[in-house]
């Protein structure tokens, strides 16, 4: 089996990625926050200094105050305590507010620079990502350096300094003392993190078999007309169990590996306060318990608040190398997004107007990567001249929709050179070119929105008469009009709540209002009747006959009045010419016609 | 990778919502089949709790009856302190050991729980009727297995043991000092309750806005997905600039959720801490006093003045108590979470199951030369007969068609007639003879999606149902094999009300194949196979040369080995319909449906498709739903629906004669969509 887990990001994932390019690339992202992110470690440090120090205020609090019975002392003592807890308390609330601001801000800017890259790139850099990794990569990798980021910002200058102080005081205290943390940090920093290291990758392939669980319960229930109407019900319950199983297991595994954490920690505080134990007790009877000649008991009840102090902050530490060893993948694949370059960009010096509707292609071949073997599309040859009208028909595969999207520079050729208005689209300003070749594409895409809205990406500065216009020539004014809202009519997602006929009606309409040289219909028209398509047709014909309009449909009929139809064939073009003329020449041409038209036959029976 | 995590998203909003009464003590009651194990944790918990709090107290004690007497002391006896050390080194042992066992159990325990929710959800679901799936997302069912059953996993792994074991320390603490003194125990309980209300205020705001951030990460994830998915569109229409403002503005909106959710989560904390430390002051300023003073005290121990020693232990165990509330306030969110998920578990495996009241069963039989004597075999015939229990005479089905009227009940007379039935009235042949009469039925009672429907389709005949959208034609396919059960009527198959039919067995006579393709991440053959599990390979490749699919699966790079992943995202359309008619060929069953199995697949591609289905088709009654009209053109009967109703029926010559609806849909004057 594949691995389904990395399926997103392996084929950027094996791209060298040197760390410390990566670290400050992300970084760029901080900008405004970067005030906050400096802020937040301050305010931490102040905090956890404080925390260091209010337990020896505590203890001053009652050794001279309630073991002095001195009133004076204890409200002196209690006031720099109170005094103490209070600038600790600001502290936590200011560091906390800074990290939450500088990590959600953080992660503001990295979504923006990700969505703007994103949004710069061609379809080739797409494809090598996948829609759905990209989504990923913007959302729940984000999500993951946020919390990441908002960690290291806090406990991770925390934990770091509370180890370093705190050995600093119970250094000042004893020398000889300290000097078992030395032993003692070590050791528990290599065994925690030792047994994190150790089951990361037992966890890591836990997701992976979450994964798989995931994909049994969507598949289940996506296909539960399958399992009922084959009575495979035990059948999956069965293939759920032994996933199930198996999670049970490894997570077993990895869990009882990590029971060892606790007890690690708790032993080594135990190992620490029997030792300083033994050895305090020795000093203090050789120092006669005066401060003046060695250790005390107040400071044997100090050192062991620093022991807990110290071997907690470990503890913190061990946490955040998990987290950094988590989210380094989330780091990588967004840092990956951000270093693509995209392939279709910009020429120096671009060309600002479009001629004309004239396309010219000239031994054009196209690959979607540079790997791939076959070419999609191999050396073609085609004159389109302004103001004409082309079909192109050709079974699913046979690359009609590829030939199209290098007109309007969706992708690039591979070779070969591919001529609007008499220049290379290369040498054209991106979106000079598009504003003049309009697509309506296959997949129909409305957004959510109004109609009006959605009518608008053609033209944002359309009046409703010109959008009325529109509609009109796609037939599509008139159901329009008959919803209650009309023109105001929300979109849901995806135009789900429009018929198929409607979706593309509107989408021509909208691709109409660009009023542009070159007009694309892939396949647009597909679930219109053919009578609301022919009257279409004949709207191109005489509203826009200076408009190039190249249409590729599955029927014969939509294209039979073309000046030219292009029969295409697993990324060539096998045929080119009018209706009667590839009725005569074009075999495939005739057969599909053939397989199309028996309808009319029977019509006239 | 992202399945995993992006429910959560959209989840937020759910997960706030309170936990149904009765959750808990359920979600316990999976907990405890686990009962010594529990019972070994709760103790390990309690002894390594014991065991901290020695350590805390240990060092008073240590400094004051062994350290301290040997000061000053010329030859000190450290005899007894050696003693003391090894005395606590043991108890640390015992606390090490106890806390190490507890975890080890706890993940079985855990783990084990989750497992045994989780298959008992499974093996619920799988019962489920149709229905549920419909009114519920698949987000949502899917968040079951992953949200719910996470936040479950770490409450029972972390919150419920450590705030078990902080409530043991906290009451040890609390008991520690009652015994010392009662006056400053209620102080320090009604200082934590003020505690607790201020801890419950700020975790509250912080879950509103946790609430508004997921909220807002849905709103930007969606948006992000229809931004990316239509990148075409965006692209085509120079729209960047305009997206990416609309963009910016949801991103600033999550940034304001999120930025406040996560300073409420962060200041908890300090909050707590320095709260305790206050506690700590007002207590050493007031033992101070009464220390100074010489106030009287009380305690369980009873009643004296208050001595330093009693202070400075009343104040150490103040931070004891106050620790593990403020650990225990904290874990309150997670915990409340958890349950909210629980009881969205236990409400699905609440939800009833498909009923299945039918006693008729399907059999293999062997049938004589007369016709109608039938012997049931234990081995495939080409012949199925329904099975009647022993005590059913077969003519409850004709008591029902009695009552009714008209056309419906001459319909619902003349199954019986057709049926060909064994003289002991036991077995029917099986044919596939499908009678409707008067049926009504709406996926909303109230709502009626068929009206009064009456029909019959004879054995081996070739049925299509034509219509635009929301005519009904799925509706008629979804009552046969009861996926749904119709509100009145009779459903006859065969001459038996369909509800008499043990419902695996009407499944299995009835194959199926979808305009939705679903397969299943598997090899080629294990997909075909799917249909009937006991299939050789054999069968399974005989059934796709019979269906037209073995050409393209032998040029798959595996051939039947090949594995196919997230629904067969490798293969086109046709190839994966073409494997789904497979699956339905090697089940091998009397009757099928085909419901639009060819509307997403290019004409040409249709023309293989077609071919397989017409072998699949041959000698079986079929119910065909087309989207194209040119596949149906060969039925022996098409019956023309609109809004739920029968408006014209004839073969395809007849129906193009009538220039009705039919004529208008064929000749692409209406539109199907």
């Amino acid at each position: 089996m594949t691995d389904t887990a990395e399926e997103t990001g392996v084929v950027v994932r094996n791209q060298t990625s040197q760390p410390r390019h990566l670290i400050s690339t992300l970084l760029r992202s901080l900008r405004q926050y970067t005030k906050a992110s400096l802020l937040a470690p301050a305010y931490v440090c102040v905090e956890s200094i404080l925390e260091i120090a209010i337990p020896t205020v505590m203890a001053a609090l009652i050794d001279y105050g309630v073991s002095a019975q001195s009133m004076p002392n204890i409200v002196k003592f209690g006031l720099i305590l109170f005094a103490c807890s209070l600038l600790s308390l600001f502290s936590g609330f200011m560091s906390g507010k800074y990290a939450a601001i500088a990590s959600s801000g953080f992660a503001k800017n990295l979504r923006n620079d990700l969505f703007d890259k994103v949004q710069s790139f061609s379809f080739t850099n797409i494809d090598r990502f996948s829609t759905g990794s990209i989504i990923t990569r913007l959302t729940t990798d984000v999500t993951n350096l946020q919390n990441a980021y908002q960690m290291i910002i806090r406990i991770g200058v925390r934990a770091p300094i509370m180890v370093i102080v705190a050995w600093l005081f119970s250094f000042r205290i004893s020398h000889s003392i300290s000097m078992i943390f030395l032993f003692v940090i070590p050791i528990l920093g290599f065994g925690l993190i030792g047994l994190s290291v150790w089951v990361h990758p037992i966890f890591e392939k836990i997701f992976h078999t979450y994964d798989n669980l995931n994909n049994v319960v969507e598949e289940n229930v996506q296909g539960i007309r399958v399992v009922k109407s084959y009575n495979r019900e035990e059948f999956e319950d069965k293939k759920f169990g032994r996933i199930s199983m198996s999670i049970y297991r490894a997570f077993c595994r990895a869990e009882h590996i990590l029971s060892f954490t606790v007890p690690l920690l708790n032993f080594c505080i135990y190992a620490v306060l029997l030792l300083i134990s033994w050895m305090g007790a020795q000093q203090i009877v050789a120092s006669g318990n005066n401060a003046a000649h060695g250790l005390t008991t107040g400071d044997l009840t100090a050192l062991v608040t620093y022991t807990l102090q110290i071997l907690m902050a470990m503890n913190m530490i061990s946490m955040i190398v998990v987290m950094i060893i988590i989210s380094q993948a989330s780091a990588e694949r967004i840092y990956q997004v951000l270093v693509e370059e995209s392939t279709v960009c910009n020429p120096e010096h671009p060309r600002m107007t479009v001629v004309d509707g004239s396309v010219h292609f000239d031994h054009v071949s196209f690959r979607y990567s540079d790997s791939s073997e076959k070419p999609v599309l191999d050396d073609i040859n085609l004159d389109i001249a302004s103001g004409q009208t082309i079909g192109i028909v050709g079974g699913t595969g046979s690359a009609k929709s590829s030939l199209v999207q290098l007109i309007a520079r969706l992708y690039d050729v591979s070779e070969g050179s591919l001529k609007v208005g008499g220049f290379d689209v290369r040498d054209y300003d991106l979106e000079v070119l598009r504003d003049q070749v309009s697509m309506v594409l296959q997949k129909n895409i409305l957004f959510s929105g109004t109609i009006a809205d959605n009518l608008r990406w053609g033209n944002p500065h359309a009046s409703d008469e010109e959008i009325r216009h529109a509609c009109a020539l796609a037939e599509a004014d008139s159901f329009i009009q008959e919803f209650p809202n009309k023109y105001n009519t929300y979109i849901e997602q995806g135009g789900s709540n429009v018929s198929g006929g409607q979706r593309q009606r509107l989408c021509i309409a909208r691709a109409l209002l660009k009023k542009p040289k070159i007009l694309i219909l892939d396949d647009s028209t597909s679930a219109v009747d053919t009578k609301t398509d022919q009257l279409i047709r004949r709207a191109f014909r005489e509203e826009i006959p200076s408009t190039t309009k190249i249409i590729i449909s599955q029927r014969v009929a939509s294209v039979e009045e073309a000046d030219m139809i292009v029969v295409m064939d697993s990324g060539r073009i096998l045929n080119c010419g009018n209706h009667k003329q590839l009725l005569e020449t074009c075999e495939e041409y005739r057969s599909i016609y053939v397989s199309q038209t028996r309808n009319q036959d029977q019509e006239e029976e | 990778m992202s399945k995993r995590n992006v429910p959560s998203q959209t989840k937020g909003l759910q997960a706030m919502q309170k936990a149904t009464p009765g959750t808990t003590k359920r979600l316990f009651s999976y907990i405890f089949e686990y009962k010594w194990q529990v019972a070994v944790i709760v103790i390990c918990i309690i002894v390594s709790a014991a065991s901290q709090a020695a350590a805390a107290l240990f060092l008073q004690t240590l400094i004051d009856q062994y350290i301290l007497p040997l000061v000053g002391v010329t030859n000190p006896d450290w005899k007894p302190l050696i003693i003391m050390l090894t005395v606590m080194c043991c108890l640390y042992l015992v606390g090490t050991f106890a806390s190490w066992l507890w975890s080890w159990l706890v993940v079985k325990v855990e783990q084990g729980t989750l497992k045994n929710i989780r298959d008992h959800m499974f093996a619920h679901q799988q019962l489920l009727p149709i229905r549920y799936f419909d009114s519920n997302g698949h987000g949502d069912t899917m968040s079951l297995y992953t949200n719910d059953t996470d936040t479950l996993r770490q409450a029972i792994s972390q919150s419920f043991p450590q705030m078990f074991s902080s409530i043991v320390s906290a009451l040890a603490a609390l008991a520690a000092m009652l015994w010392l003194s009662i006056p400053f125990s209620l102080f320090t309980l009604v200082f934590t309750a003020v505690l607790i209300v201020i801890v419950r205020r700020i975790v509250t705001r912080s879950g509103m806005y946790f609430v508004k951030q997921q909220h807002a990460i849905g709103q930007v994830n969606s948006f992000v997905e229809e931004a990316v998915n239509g990148q075409k569109v965006v692209k085509v229409f120079n729209h960047e600039e305009a997206t990416a403002q609309d963009f910016y503005r949801r991103n600033e909106e999550l940034f304001e959720a999120s930025s406040k959710a996560n300073t409420y989560g962060n200041i908890t904390m300090p909050v707590v801490g320095n709260m305790g430390y206050m506690l700590y002051i007002i207590l050493a300023i007031l033992g101070g006093i009464a220390g100074i003073l010489g106030w009287n005290d009380f305690g369980l121990a009873g009643s004296g003045p208050l001595t330093l020693g009693a202070i400075i232990a009343l104040l150490t165990l103040s931070r004891s108590f106050i620790n593990p509330i403020g650990q225990v306030s904290m874990q309150f969110n997670m915990v409340m979470m958890a349950l909210a998920g629980a009881s969205r578990i236990f409400a699905m495996m609440d939800e009833p199951i498909e009923s299945n009241d039918g006693s008729v069963q399907l059999v293999c039989v062997e049938v004589d030369s007369d016709g109608h004597t039938m012997h049931e075999v234990d081995h495939e015939t080409g012949h199925w007969a329904w099975k009647r229990a022993a005590d059913d005479d077969g003519t409850r089905s004709l008591a029902a068609a009695a009552k009714l009227k008209g056309a419906a009940r001459q319909v619902a007379l003349k199954a019986k007639e057709e049926a060909i039935t064994s003289a002991d009235g036991r077995y029917t042949l099986v044919q596939g003879d499908v009678r409707f009469t008067d049926v009504t039925f709406g996926y909303n009672p109230s709502k009626p999606v068929l009206h009064d429907i009456t029909w019959f389709a004879k054995p081996g005949q070739k049925m299509a149902l034509v219509g635009a959208t929301g005519a009904g034609k799925t509706t008629i396919t979804n009552l046969i094999n009861r996926f749904y059960d119709i509100q009145e009527g009779q459903i006859l198959y065969d001459g038996i009300d369909v509800k008499n039919i043990n419902k695996p067995d009407l499944r299995r006579s009835l194959g199926i194949v979808l305009q939705d393709v679903n397969l299943f991440t598997g090899t080629v053959l294990d997909n075909i196979r799917y249909g009937r599990l006991n299939a050789t390979d054999e069968d399974c490749i005989a059934a796709a040369k019979l269906t037209n699919a073995d050409s393209f699966i032998r040029m798959l790079p595996k051939g039947y080995q090949t594995v196919l992943e997230r629904d067969g995202s490798g293969l086109s359309q046709g190839q994966r319909q073409l494997i789904s008619i497979a699956r339905a060929a090697v089940a091998d069953p009397p009757a099928m449906i085909l419901d639009e199995a060819t509307s997403s697949i290019d004409t040409r591609t249709e023309e293989v498709v077609q071919k397989g289905m017409d072998n699949l088709m041959k000698g079986r009654t079929t119910f065909v739903i087309a989207h194209r009209l040119s596949t149906v053109r060969n039925a022996d009967v098409i019956m023309v629906l609109d809004h739920g109703r029968i408006i014209e029926r004839g073969n395809h010559e007849e129906l193009i004669a009538q220039k009705g609806e039919y004529y208008q849909l064929y000749t692409g004057s209406l539109e199907l969509e």
